[in-house]
């Protein structure tokens, strides 16, 4: 198996894992942590389509990161929204959070 | 036994392989996970020795194997591994004294039931020291920098259900950050004004002559030449780091942790990183050197800040009374010497002192934690006492410990590391206050540690747990009696007679001669007499006359309460910060919330306002005009939208679990398609 093989099935499992853990967990931070967990397995196979894909061009690493800076955001608002639902609630359990319903 | 350059990677890569182990056992794997830390760091040491023989074979060589991280444009980023003999020493003191610690813990740490955990962290910190001494890369010395912080984060927060633990775990990482944001600072100006960021690189490493020359000719507003605010800068990470004012304050804070992390932390890993570094830049910090015409040096800073540090710290561990507190303060102190004799611009001795004070203090704070141990959990220094017929071999190694600390001559490493430091403080030639500062925290340095020693091991028991204590197992006796024979060794390596040490170091033949010991005779006097004065004074107040309870006013304090209580809550820099910086801080939130309610939001409001009023316009006109027409639709509409509706349960799984099964259709449809074109190929 080639690197790149290697590499995209690390991706996946990652994915998987990831996809797993946000679709069966009540915790909203374990949640946002599977999410966080498929976002890199992205990450993860745009840095190894750019190291083994053959083109030389650097688009792969500033995809990557932008992702990075734009993930980082996205956990500080979703560690804000997990305080928010604790104010309100006073747990972090996601199936109670359903104000949203319509 | 030698090991190549090419090989000295596996020295970091063995522990980290170890805290892997740990990380994936179950909890109840406490045998596997702690032997494999302690087998990687086994294995560390010897592989340690392997590279300082490479290294000491010529001394004056920096062997180093580079290769290429990834390119990136027309550029690539580099990394490598760097020998020479400051990475031998180094590696050999941090895994040695690393390997006992990890020995101690087995007996310190055997009742928490996080034990696994705590070898897991303690592999990784000690795998981020060594790699970050091993790299010949700032960027990768930066990497294993930040996961020094990482480390000592996890551990300092080790017992993180109490809330003074989490907030000193807290306080030492956004400490030591807001230095290491100055090194960034600097590593990326030395990118962009060096293009390379590797040491040594056959001529074109930013450590070697060519390129430091170039960096110093270039100058900035007002004569500063570049590699000096380039110094200043990672300067300004080592202050974070080794715990220098004015970031001193998370060091003390960091005695949260349990007693081998502080060893470790003050000993081997996190605070040697800081001096370490400054160590290895050393040609860039000094290349501003034979400049006459700027208006600053960047060594000229770091020894008065490191002459600040050492006082500093002297001065306020006279008056806490907790033990592992004033141990922090004199690590806080010895640091300031080795800042002091690398600004004063002896690197060696600096890294002489580095290696003799990690084994000392290692020996302190184990020592201090056999105590702990066996007086459950005591700190306080009031309530202990009278522990020296109880604990033979700990009193016995905690005094070797204390006396290599004070500069007891002769006998003790501390006294002749410690010697050569104020040696150079005496010849640097801009001026001598960092020897005044130096010979002060002396006297200080033997009065807090007789101090110490005449609370903790004199007179009788205060308090119920000091009455009952008893010696320590042989897996906490031992690593005392191991680092208590270094701590007296280790001081003939460098001894002004035959400085073998620090003439390998620096790669320069050795002089021996026995005319040399007493070189510079009058200050080795002096400084004898201080060590004298300090112990002496400790005695009259403290041993001769035994605290008799728990309660009773300390003699310090009997005469000047004021400036007891003041160096006690330690010259108030904690609450000095929270009065200015918090403040100013809270202060620019403030602002910026008013910025966000008023003046963003006030713009909104308008924005919002001027829409209503459009709207409201329109109802007018909708409502006189074409209104019935569209009854019919909005019916149907709002209807459809009902029903659309019930799909909006308002449970963020249910949406989770239709975006994953489209997704997981649409990729079983790509699939099939690219089969169906006879794709696949």
């Amino acid at each position: 198996m080639s690197a790149l093989q290697l590499c995209l099935l690390l991706s996946s499992g990652l994915f998987c894992i990831g996809l797993t853990v946000a679709l069966t967990r009540s915790n909203s931070i374990l949640v946002l942590l599977g999410v966080e967990l498929m976002l890199n397995a992205a990450n993860l196979n745009f840095i190894a389509f750019w190291r083994y894909g053959g083109g030389s061009a650097s688009a792969g690493v500033v995809f990557v990161l932008f992702s990075i800076a734009v993930a980082a955001a996205e956990a500080a608002i979703g560690l804000a929204l997990v305080i928010a639902v604790y104010r309100h609630q006073k747990n972090i359990r996601l199936q109670e959070a359903v104000r949203l319903k319509g | 036994m030698t090991l190549p350059v090419q090989f000295i990677w596996l020295i970091p890569a063995l522990p980290l392989l170890a805290a892997l182990v740990g990380a994936l056992t179950p909890r109840r794997g406490r045998a596997l996970a702690s032997g494999a830390a302690i087998a990687a760091m086994a294995g560390s040491t010897l592989l340690s020795c392997g590279a300082l023989a490479t290294a000491l074979a010529n001394p004056a060589a920096h062997l180093a194997a580079n290769f290429t991280w990834f390119g990136l444009g027309t550029g690539a980023v580099q990394l490598g591994w760097l020998l020479d003999p400051l990475t031998g020493f180094m590696c050999v003191m941090v895994s040695f004294v690393s390997l006992l610690i990890f020995i101690f813990s087995l007996g310190y740490m055997h009742e928490d039931e996080n034990f696994k955990q705590f070898f897991c962290f303690l592999s990784l910190f000690a795998a981020a020291m060594l790699g970050l001494l091993v790299a010949n890369s700032l960027l990768l010395l930066f990497v294993c920098w930040e996961l020094v912080g990482l480390a000592s984060y996890l551990l300092i927060g080790f017992w993180f259900h109490k809330p003074s633990a989490a907030a000193a775990a807290k306080k030492a990482f956004i400490t030591t950050r807001i230095g290491d944001l100055g090194f960034l600072l600097g590593l990326v100006w030395l990118y962009d004004s060096t293009g390379s960021l590797l040491f040594f690189d056959g001529g074109n490493g930013v450590l070697e002559p060519t390129v430091l020359a170039s960096l110093a000719g270039q100058t900035l507003c007002g004569g500063l030449a570049v590699s000096t605010a380039i110094g200043l800068l990672i300067f300004c990470g080592a202050v974070g780091k080794s715990g220098q004012f004015p970031l001193h304050v998370w060091l003390p804070d960091a005695m949260e942790g349990p007693t081998p992390v502080s060893a470790l932390i003050h000993a081997a890993t996190m605070v040697a990183a800081g001096v370490f570094l400054i160590a290895r830049v050393y040609p860039l910090m000094s290349a501003d050197q034979a400049l006459a015409h700027v208006p600053l040096h960047a060594l000229t800073v770091v020894a008065f800040i490191g002459a600040i540090t050492a006082l500093l710290g002297a001065v306020i561990a006279v008056a806490q009374t907790d033990i592992k507190r004033v141990l922090a303060f004199s690590t806080v102190s010895q640091l300031g010497y080795m800042m002091l004799a690398l600004g004063v611009g002896s690197w060696t001795a600096s890294i002489f002192h580095l290696l003799t004070h990690a084994f000392f203090k290692a020996l302190l704070f184990l020592g201090a934690g056999s105590v702990i141990h066996a007086a459950h959990h005591e700190q306080d220094i009031r309530s202990l006492g009278g522990l020296r017929p109880r604990m033979k071999v700990t009193f016995a190694t905690f005094a070797i410990g204390m006396m290599a600390l004070s500069g007891v001559p002769f006998l003790f490493s501390g006294f002749w590391s410690k010697e050569a430091i104020l040696h150079a403080a005496h010849e640097w030639d801009v001026s001598q206050i960092p020897l005044y500062a130096g010979l002060t925290a002396v006297v200080l340095t033997a009065f807090y540690m007789t101090r110490l020693v005449a609370e903790t091991f004199f007179g009788q028991a205060r308090s119920e747990p000091a009455s009952h204590a008893h010696e320590s197992p042989a897996v906490m006796t031992v690593p005392l009696v191991l680092l208590a024979v270094g701590a007296v060794l280790l001081g003939f390596t460098g001894t002004p007679a035959c400085p073998w040490l620090q003439a390998r170091l620096s790669g320069t033949p050795l002089h021996s001669s026995m005319e040399h010991l007493l070189e510079g005779g009058g200050l080795m006097l002096l400084s004898i007499v201080l060590v004298g004065a300090g112990l002496g004074l400790g005695w009259v107040l403290y041993g001769r006359n035994p605290r008799a309870s728990a309660t009773a006013v300390d003699p310090l304090a009997h005469s000047f309460p004021q400036t007891y209580a003041f160096l006690g809550a330690r010259l108030k820099f904690d609450e000095l910060y929270a009065a200015t910086l918090f403040r100013l801080n809270s202060a620019l939130a403030t602002l910026a919330a008013f910025f966000d309610l008023w003046v963003w939001g006030g713009a909104v409001n308008l924005l919002a306002w001027l829409g209503e009023f459009g709207g409201e316009v329109n109802r007018k006109f909708d409502e006189e005009g074409l209104n019935d027409g569209f009854d019919t639709v909005s019916g149907s509409v709002r209807g459809t939208g009902q029903r659309y509706s019930r799909a909006q349960t308002g449970e963020a799984h249910g949406y989770m679990r239709t975006v994953a099964i489209a997704f997981a259709i649409l990729t079983l449809l790509l699939v099939w398609l690219v089969l169906a074109s006879g794709g696949g190929r």
